[in-house]
């Protein structure tokens, strides 16, 4: 069986910093990551590898320094990274982006269970994962807490709801978002460092996807955005300190109109 | 050659340095006096381009789409999520937005509500601000299956063909509508925080946070339609219900092959433990680290019952199994904008603000005057949370008694 993932390259938010002077994001010196979520996603296919037998391939669409985050994922297990990488895609919103990528999975052909995590930590659509889905007409599963069945035809899957969490049988080949609560990612490995560090990775631009070039970039995205700005800060309020007993009924005094509004 | 997407005009170019400032991608540097993009971390935003308005040195190249005649779009839809007969609450809120886009637009607000055994849920919808209901009644959508859905929504945006699609930004509006606007080529914003109607263009302007909230971005949808839109909860102000308004109900009917799901339930579980989505309370006592134990969390929860407010916990809490994923605010847990988040034991990293910086009042409880989360806190109190905690119980439930 054949398991791809798609993940995605994204800037640390925990190195995001925002200078206090100009209220701007610093840039300097933020590490690229693999989106956390896609984590979750890369070992819950090595895991299927472990247990049905096949391969894992890992795929992102991104600038040339993508490749490290393939590499990651290299050395967590996978035995392929393939990067997508084209001037042609600079400015895709997540319509653009899931087409690329699905027009790379079309040329990968022979997937089983395609896996996404559930949304990257800078854009936080969450789009692009049922966008491929449409894209390739394949059934999909989101928001996956756990798989609770595979074989080389079907699946079973546990998908987390906000009331609870509801089983969702589906046929293969089929999409999946993978939520935290499916797995605990594993630590790379020496032999996987090794292999990572050896691992020949294909460059795919747009010419070797056969993708319509209206449909790419920024000319493929029904979505412009108009205006960046920086939200208002936040002021800091009041502070208190001192003993309990006497702070306490002046943060309750303060706060009592709002809470009997929104305690109703 | 191909044209570059965007450039810098080194004849206006004076080396300010301005469009450095303002990047929020890193994508600009200065080198002998000019400024230069590196297009592998240039997303096109166009924050440099706006920055640079007095020396107009650097150029976005406009996307040449043909200019489609979009005027056969027409009204503001509302996709009203239910669930066993009960309309979620995020439905009245997009309701009570759409009906002031739909005034601004001179367009009809038209809800659309689909499921199985629906007859009475129009008359609600119409209740709370609908002109129009469209309803689409089948056992095949007797609970939510992406495909059938979709496929049902496709089916009403292709015939009905609105300006505006809205839809609630929860577990079945996500995964739903992201699939609805690949197959219409709809432009689709998830989040929004704002939606306004721009008076010359008459584009919706949909606003949003990204990185983590540290950034706002403005997005339209110029050449396509409908502008679809996802809105989270307690984010716009639900519509009032008025018993006399009246409005019009259009049972509509779909071809078999559009019901069509290729997945299927098997089993439901409801989560037994909590009552309450912590996404729609209005009041959320949370959790962290600092409670030490996961007995602790009595503390937060006393608190929590006296305000009759959601419990939420911060991934620390999380990931030391003091408490179920399900309660976890922020980047990889929930969102929530309640009108009141008190904090206990949080430190506030980044991630976690992500998750909650935008409720109206922030209250913090930490015996560090240094963490982070006093920044954002409407109210922040610096001391012990097991001494703070039990008091604020007791003088709450005294407020509220009255």
């Amino acid at each position: 069986m054949h398991f791809v993932v798609c993940i995605k390259q994204v800037p640390d938010t925990a190195d995001v910093k925002i200078d206090p002077k100009t209220n701007t994001l610093i840039r300097e010196g933020v590490a690229s990551i693999i989106n956390p979520f896609d984590r979750y996603a890369i070992e819950e296919a090595v895991r299927l590898k472990e247990k049905l037998g096949g391969k894992v391939t890992a795929l992102t669409m991104g600038p040339p320094q993508a490749e490290m985050a393939l590499r990651e994922a290299i050395a967590m297990g996978v035995d392929q990274g393939i990067l997508v990488s084209d001037r042609a895609f600079a400015g895709s919103d997540t319509w653009a982006t899931s087409y690329t990528l699905s027009m790379a999975l079309k040329k990968i052909g022979d997937y089983s269970v395609i896996l996404c995590g559930k949304q990257a930590s800078d854009g936080d659509t969450a789009q692009v994962g049922p966008g491929i889905a449409a894209h390739l007409d394949l059934p999909q599963i989101t928001y996956v807490r756990k798989i609770e069945g595979i074989d080389a035809h079907h699946i079973v899957a546990e998908r987390l709801l906000e009331e609870g969490y509801e089983s969702v049988w589906s046929p293969l080949p089929c999409l999946l978002t993978v939520v935290k609560e499916i797995n605990e990612p594993r630590l790379p490995s020496l032999k996987g460092k090794m292999a990572s560090k050896k691992a020949q990775i294909p460059l795919w631009k747009a010419a070797d996807l056969n993708a319509e070039r209206e449909k790419l970039g920024l000319d493929g995205s029904p979505t412009k955005v108009v205006r960046i700005f920086n939200p208002p800060a936040r002021q800091g309020g009041q502070i208190f300190k001192g003993e309990p007993e006497e702070i306490v009924p002046q943060v309750v005094a303060k706060l009592r109109d709002a809470v009997i509004a929104a305690a109703v | 050659m191909e044209q570059q997407p965007i450039c810098v005009l080194a004849d206006k170019c004076v080396g300010c340095g301005l469009c450095l400032k303002v990047c929020p991608f890193g994508a600009l540097e200065l080198k002998d006096k000019l400024a230069v993009i590196d297009l592998n971390k240039c997303t096109l935003c166009g924050a440099c381009e706006q920055a640079c308005k007095k020396f107009q040195a650097i150029v976005i190249r406009k996307a040449e789409a043909p200019q489609d005649d979009l005027s056969g779009y027409r009204d503001v839809w509302v996709f009203a999520e239910q669930t066993e007969g009960h309309i979620q609450s995020i439905a009245y809120e997009l309701l009570g937005e759409g009906r002031k886009l739909a005034g601004d637009l001179k367009m009809r607000l038209c809800a659309v509500v689909l499921g199985h055994k629906i007859p009475g849920l129009a008359q609600t919808l119409i209740q709370r601000g609908a002109d129009r209901v469209l309803v689409v009644d089948e056992p095949e959508l007797a609970y939510f299956q992406d495909e059938s859905y979709a496929g049902v929504l496709i089916d009403m945006v292709r015939k009905h063909k609105p300006a505006i699609m809205l839809c609630g930004a929860t577990t079945v509006g996500r995964s739903l509508v992201s699939r609805v606007a690949v197959a219409v080529k709809a432009g689709l914003t998830a989040d929004c925080t704002g939606l306004a109607i721009d008076p010359e263009s008459q584009l919706l302007l949909q606003t949003r946070p990204a990185f983590g909230g540290n950034i706002m971005a403005t997005i339209v949808t110029p050449n396509h339609r409908p502008q679809m839109a996802t809105v989270r909860h307690k984010v716009m102000k639900e519509s009032t219900l008025d018993a006399s308004r009246t409005g019009e109900t259009w049972v509509e009917k779909v071809a078999s092959e559009v019901l069509k799901s290729r997945t299927r339930r098997v089993n439901f579980v409801a989560e037994a433990e909590t009552t309450m989505n912590i996404a729609e309370a209005n009041i959320i006592v949370s959790g962290g680290r600092g409670l030490q134990a996961p007995e602790n969390f009595s503390l937060v929860r006393e608190l929590a019952e006296v305000l009759g407010a959601g419990v939420g916990a911060s991934r620390a809490a999380v990931d030391a199994g003091w408490i179920p994923y399900s309660h976890q605010v922020g980047q990889t847990g929930k969102t929530v904008c309640p009108k009141i988040y008190i904090a206990c034991g949080i430190s506030g990293q980044i991630q976690h603000l992500a998750g909650m910086s935008s409720s109206d009042v922030i209250v913090a409880i930490n015996k560090d005057p240094d963490a982070p989360i006093f920044k954002v806190a409407t109210c922040g109190i610096v001391g012990d949370l097991f001494a703070v905690l039990p008091l604020l119980t007791r003088e709450f439930k005294k407020v509220l008694k009255q």
